[in-house]
């Protein structure tokens, strides 16, 4: 049993020692169990997320998620324990691939879950369809995984990009009765997906998209770019994440463009994975996500205080997307009956898992492999001294196609940067 | 023309953060020929300890004070214990501190964990200044006035005291320096803990508006390089033009053609290099 090749260590955020513990918990009740049933191996589940670097947080968040939801279930599923296998994947394509290697044809796990960014989510696609390997995508939001590069072994339980876009550009339109809107976007695939599908819907129903200003990711200083927002727009749309949304948002407030113009954007500007290190620069702001931490069920008020208690943090949508996504696989699992060597099979369960009280709401997938599932409108607001994402309407069961045919929508060329 | 002027102004700030960081790079070359891969991670330490101080003790003086002290003091150990041993080296120095930059990075991961943050503005830097359509915010201002005060610090002591004539010496021919019986070792390190401090400095100065993340000693590097080839290694007064022309370029580059910002970035430089190798102020 192998938590991970290198020590990881962050007192802060990641309690190794619990996590250590957790896993041996696991080992342990398992040995038992092999104890009376010898025949029963452990299910091997290789994980790869970025754990080192720029990433690392996002990476530990997925992981963190995952960790707990192994916790929850204890002893494992059908008399077989769970062993997981963690590599860092360090966010860089290759790394990923060749740790992705290691974990298939070294490890011999049955199966993989993890990945946060889509050049990775790519990266690996071919080489999962070619090992045959069951994939989890918890994160990947590259929509043309599930659209017009599909993989037959790869289920995404995450989100496309433009899906809560889709429904945010036309509840834009009507319902904060904006006309006309300015993007400024982090200048790659998620950017030009997110600002694509908000635009599509948006001036569908009559709105007009302005203008589009592009930021590089490696920019810090975004003073040239704010400097070209135009004055006489109802809104500004912003998608950012990580520190370049916490810069944004402070910079937007510094030049005075809080107080003249309205900002909206995508989830991952005020996710939790941010919000809680912003102050009153963040107030009012709305965005759309398929999750937020303040959102007021059972089951996601169970998990965020479960979660509060064990990682001494508010969980981030990173979090909930494996701690769904564990909950996914043991459900394919249970469906098999342990029987996770038959790998087709094993993914066709995985294909027709339905999730009714995940931490987000209801889930399932479509045809194409792409959960259908709520998008909720969320506004920054302060609560008992700490910022969250208030939900102020849920939109339910959005597919990514939206409201479009799915053979037409993919007639249609992939959201581009014009 | 308001754009214009904002634009102008904006560029400025970025030269004034620029120079304090590559100030210290070219000073560092200048005088010990290390090219210092580990400057941004003081650049980024700077930030860190700030952060921390500033959280327990609600002072920005203090953890700017706290900031500088112990990255200088960071810097002179760097040195002491294990660039000496390579001196008049460049190329064992140099992948020195980038395994120093490496351990930088990783240390400052388990400590400080991945999460971004910003420093606290300072109270009374908060706001903007208005002046009829320019807003342009006030904090930025001050960053402008604190380079220039540090830059002007910098020419004094290096043109008009004895320290700054042993620094001269020692850059121009350390042997013959250490002959006359200037103390090349204790120039070299209190020189490489000058760099260190500077770019904490630096780095607590840009704090309220770029703040720290995992990945930004790295993030200021490139920059901070094209600056000082620009200028010339080695040449504080070619660190101050090399600042101002990046800053300005990058600025404008960015608003006007953001699809060559990198090319806006390093066109300057490349030209620089074909036309005068050792830079604008370098010698050979």
């Amino acid at each position: 049993m192998k938590i991970a090749d290198r020590p990881i260590a962050d007192r802060r955020c990641f309690a190794p020692r619990r996590s250590v513990f957790v896993v041996v918990l696991l080992v342990a009740a398992g040995n038992v169990i092999v104890g009376q049933r010898p025949e029963a191996l452990p299910i091997k589940i290789g994980f790869i997320a970025p754990l080192s670097g720029p990433n690392a947080q996002n990476g530990r968040d997925i992981l963190n998620g995952f960790l707990l939801y192994l916790q929850e279930i204890g002893s494992g599923v059908d008399g077989r324990r769970i062993d997981v296998i963690i590599e860092d994947d360090e966010a860089i394509p290759a790394v990923g691939l060749t740790k992705t290697r290691k974990l298939v044809e070294r490890d011999k796990v049955h199966l993989m879950a993890g990945a946060l960014l889509s050049s990775t989510g790519y990266a690996l696609a071919p080489y999962i369809d070619a090992m045959r390997i069951p994939m989890l995508y918890p994160v990947v939001s590259a929509d043309d995984l599930t659209q017009r590069r599909r993989s037959k072994w790869i289920v995404r339980t995450g989100y496309s990009g433009s899906q809560p876009n889709h429904a945010f550009g036309e509840y834009a339109y009507h319902t904060l009765g904006l006309k006309k809107v300015a993007t400024i976007a982090l200048d790659y695939a998620f950017g030009w997906e997110s600002v694509g599908g908000f635009q599509r819907t948006f001036e569908a129903e009559g709105g007009l998209v302005a203008q589009k200003i592009w930021c590089p990711v490696f920019v810090h200083d975004f003073a040239p770019y704010l400097a070209q927002i135009p004055r006489d727009v109802d809104a500004v749309y912003a998608l950012f994440l990580g520190r370049s949304a916490l810069q944004f948002m402070r910079q937007y407030q510094e030049f005075g463009l809080k107080q003249r113009v309205r900002l909206i954007g995508a989830g991952t500007t005020t996710d939790e994975h941010v919000l809680p290190f912003m102050g009153d620069e963040a107030l009012g702001v709305v965005t759309a996500l398929h999750y937020t931490a303040a959102l007021d069920t059972p089951a996601n008020r169970k998990f965020v205080a479960a979660y509060r208690a064990r990682y001494n943090r508010v969980p981030s949508y990173y979090s909930e997307s494996m701690y769904t996504g564990a909950k996914w696989l043991v459900t394919a699992v249970e469906v098999v009956h342990g029987n996770v060597e038959d790998s087709a099979t094993l993914v066709d369960a995985l294909r027709h898992v339905k999730l009714t009280d995940a931490p987000r709401g209801p889930l399932e997938l479509d045809d194409y492999g792409n959960p259908i599932e709520n998008v909720y409108i969320r506004r920054v607001e302060r609560v008992n001294g700490q910022l969250q994402n208030t939900v102020i309407e849920t939109i339910p069961r959005v597919s990514q196609f939206w409201k479009y045919n799915p053979a037409d929508y993919l007639k249609q060329p992939l959201y581009a940067r014009r | 023309m308001i754009y214009i002027i904002t634009q102008f102004l904006n560029g400025l700030f970025s030269a004034a953060l620029l120079f304090l960081i590559a100030g210290g790079l070219t000073l560092v070359f200048g005088v010990m020929r290390i090219v210092n891969i580990a400057h941004g991670s003081f650049y980024m330490l700077g930030v860190y300890v700030a952060y921390t101080v500033i959280a327990r003790t609600d002072s920005l003086l203090l953890g700017t004070i706290a900031a500088v002290l112990l990255v200088a003091a960071v810097g002179l150990a760097v040195e002491r214990l294990f660039l000496r041993r390579f001196a008049s080296r460049p190329l064992p120095q140099m992948m020195m501190t980038m395994g120093f930059a490496l351990v930088f990075r990783d240390a400052a991961f388990m400590i400080w964990g991945g999460d971004p943050f910003t420093l606290p503005y300072p109270a009374l830097l908060a706001g903007s200044v208005e002046t009829r359509d320019i807003v342009f915010p006030a904090y930025r201002l001050f960053v402008m006035l604190v380079a220039a005060v540090v830059g002007l610090l910098l020419w004094v002591l290096n043109e008009h005291t004895l320290i700054g004539a042993k620094l001269r010496a020692t850059v121009d021919d350390p042997e013959m320096a250490a002959a006359t019986g200037i103390n090349v070792a204790l120039v070299s390190g209190g020189v490489f803990a000058a760099g260190a401090a500077l770019a904490a400095f630096g780095g607590v100065m840009g704090g309220p508006i770029l703040g720290g993340y995992a990945g930004m000693d790295l993030d200021l590097l490139p920059l901070a390089f094209v600056v000082v080839i620009i200028g010339g290694m080695g040449s504080l007064k070619g660190a101050l033009v090399g600042s101002i022309a990046v800053g300005l370029i990058d600025n404008f580059g960015k608003a006007l053609v953001p699809e060559l910002s990198y090319f806006t970035l390093f066109a300057p430089m490349v030209i620089v290099l074909a036309i005068k190798p050792t830079g604008l102020y370098g010698r050979g």
